[in-house]
């Protein structure tokens, strides 16, 4: 029993992050039609930012929000002066300006925060003892990082479904040219979803700084497997994106107990099995006409 | 054999004399060396474009098939007996089943669900690489040296002259085989599929099964260029088949342009003295490949063979006119 409580939390905090991830990626990809290659270098810089800010501030929460806040910053740069350029472009073209971001950032944090590991250390605020939910071993901050992405989670829920910056992010995504007919400048709608799902990514890096060593090229596997979770989930939704990043983090820390390659291959073999089966995702609609 | 064909094959047999006399006019191992790695990356740029330039799916898993290769050769070179030409055969096998595999799982994908999923398979390919440490070295590579067994009587490439021209012989005779598949009936029908796929359907054409066989096609040309690799190399390290290997090719391709054959070469040997320049100059390889990359993606947005031909063009209309 106390094994299954420990596997759980483990499972849930991985799929916190995942979700933190995805979401944005899958946002992105809805709103824009661009998948956004560089979203793991976003999710490494939050962690690296959040460490620098912890270390001056000394307050992990206010340095969860410096980072969640700068990526996203760094996110709208990116997407005004390169990201816009090649909307309209091909694919080769998107790859390759996300590729060279990708390259640039892992040596830029390889510069400025130097290339060996690095690691954040638990915060004070959270160096209580551990919980005890039926035998099994909980750290208090698992608990914070599962209601943190919870919060997230419904307050995004609310803002796309239930108020009017929801209502026009959906419009643009199902149909931008009647959007801007209709007096909404979606150029700065695509701004301010790119920028919030960078935000996201940057908060999944802050959220990770605590419990996971920092390297530059860090930013790599999440990406893969937050595309996993996307594809599982299907793309362009956001409870699917939840849905596939409990799955796969569930399936990660039960399955790594023996076989870590036999993990990375369930994980694969889910992502096919959906492709064949159900293309669009388990939650996915139907494919953009 | 068409009359278009004989001029490709004639164009590889001047190039090949071309290559021959290289030796004789700048003598020393830069020259040579360079030329292998251009015959390697360029066979596997090329490859990459008949995913990309003729078959408009634009794959960012390739590297994928130059490290399996890589390693298959490797592997039958240092654990079996057979020749080189065997190893080679056996790369090539390799590659074809697995890009069967994957392939049929990713070809019917839109165009940048294709490139994250080829991505993805590439990402499982390099962690199985790094974690069978048992059979491939894991993160070490492939340690110890490939053997450069001589075959067929006399031809010993452990002799650098025979090894360049081993690897020239193997790069021309790749890009002409290629070049013939590109020009042949299969090649036209892959790239009425990659402008208009309705269209070719209507047609009775199984739009799947051809991008599939050209997936298949460019995974076992890139196994060949990982396989020339790993010969001159005398080894395979994980590198070879992780993203940023993938991201090279598709930037060599970019940058060589896409809409001419020999494009992804010109990319291909552009990107080496790129490299060679920048890891002589700086530490931070990356950062200033990524300059370059962007560069290129946002300053020209084409590939240089594409302003040749746009230079050309106007210079022929203006001639017409005048």
């Amino acid at each position: 029993m106390s094994c299954i409580v420990t596997q759980t939390s483990t499972g849930l905090i991985v799929g916190s992050l995942l979700f933190l991830v995805a979401t944005g990626l899958t946002l992105i990809f809805g709103v824009l039609g661009v998948i956004n290659f560089a979203h793991g270098s976003l999710y490494m810089l939050g962690a690296y930012l959040a460490l620098s800010a912890y270390r001056i501030t000394d307050s992990y929460l206010l340095s969860a929000l410096i980072s969640g806040a700068g990526v996203g910053l760094f996110s709208l740069i990116f997407e005004r002066f390169f990201m816009r350029r090649v909307y309209q472009a091909e694919v080769l073209l998107q790859l390759l300006v996300c590729y060279a971001l990708i390259l640039i950032m892992d040596d830029a944090v390889k510069i400025i925060w130097g290339a060996e590991f690095q690691s954040m250390g638990m915060p004070a605020a959270f160096q209580a003892p551990p919980l005890f939910i039926f035998d099994g071993i909980v750290p208090v901050f698992y608990v914070f990082m599962i209601c943190a992405a919870a919060v997230i989670a419904l307050v995004m829920w609310y803002v796309l479904t239930r108020t009017r910056i929801g209502k026009v992010v959906r419009a643009a995504a199902h149909n931008p040219t009647m959007t801007s007919v209709l007096g909404l400048n979606t150029t700065w709608i695509y701004a301010g979803v790119f920028a919030f799902g960078g935000a996201l990514a940057g908060l999944a890096g802050a959220l990770a700084a605590p419990v996971r060593s920092m390297s530059p090229g860090m930013g790599f596997s999440i990406l893969i497997e937050s595309f996993i979770v996307t594809v599982i989930g299907g793309m362009g939704s956001v409870s699917g994106a939840l849905v596939g990043a409990l799955l796969i983090g569930l399936v990660r820390s039960f399955g790594s107990i023996g076989f870590p390659l036999f993990v990375e291959g369930t994980m694969f073999l889910a992502m096919a099995l959906i492709l064949i089966l159900k293309p669009s995702g388990l939650l996915g609609k139907e494919p953009r006409p | 054999m068409n009359a278009s064909f004989k001029k490709d094959l004639l164009i590889g047999i001047v190039a090949l004399i071309l290559l021959a006399a290289l030796p004789l006019l700048s003598p020393g191992r830069v020259t040579l060396d360079f030329v292998i790695r251009l015959a390697a990356l360029g066979v596997f740029a090329t490859s990459l474009n008949i995913l990309v330039g003729y078959g408009g799916m634009v794959s960012f898993g390739h590297a994928m098939f130059f490290g399996g290769g890589a390693y298959t050769f490797g592997l039958l070179m240092q654990r079996t007996e057979v020749s080189i030409p065997v190893a080679l055969l056996g790369a090539i096998v390799f590659c074809s089943l697995l890009a069967l595999v994957i392939g049929m799982i990713c070809v019917k994908l839109k165009e940048i669900y294709f490139s994250f999923l080829t991505l993805a398979f590439q990402m499982l390919i390099h962690s199985v690489i790094i974690t069978w440490t048992s059979l491939t070295g894991g993160d070490q590579g492939l340690m110890g040296g490939i053997p450069r067994r001589p075959f067929w009587g006399g031809i010993n490439v452990a002799d650098p002259n025979t090894l360049y021209w081993f690897c020239v012989i193997i790069g021309v005779v790749s890009l002409l085989v290629m070049r013939y598949v590109l020009q042949s009936p299969f090649g036209y029908t892959l790239r009425m599929v990659r402008d208009n796929a309705d269209r070719a359907r209507f047609l009775g054409i199984d739009v799947w099964r051809i991008r599939l066989y050209a997936f298949i096609l460019a995974g076992a040309f890139a196994s060949i260029g990982g396989s020339l690799m790993a010969l001159f190399v005398s080894g395979a390290y994980p590198e070879f088949s992780y993203w940023t290997m993938s991201g090279e090719a598709v930037f060599m391709i970019m940058m060589g342009g896409i809409n001419v054959f020999l494009g992804p070469i010109i990319g291909a040997g552009l990107l080496n003295v790129f490299n060679d320049i920048i890891t002589r100059t700086t530490e931070y390889h990356g950062l200033a490949l990524g300059v370059i990359v962007l560069i290129f993606a946002l300053g020209f947005k084409r590939g240089i063979t594409d302003f040749v031909g746009q230079l050309f063009n106007t210079l022929t209309k203006k001639r017409v006119q005048s």
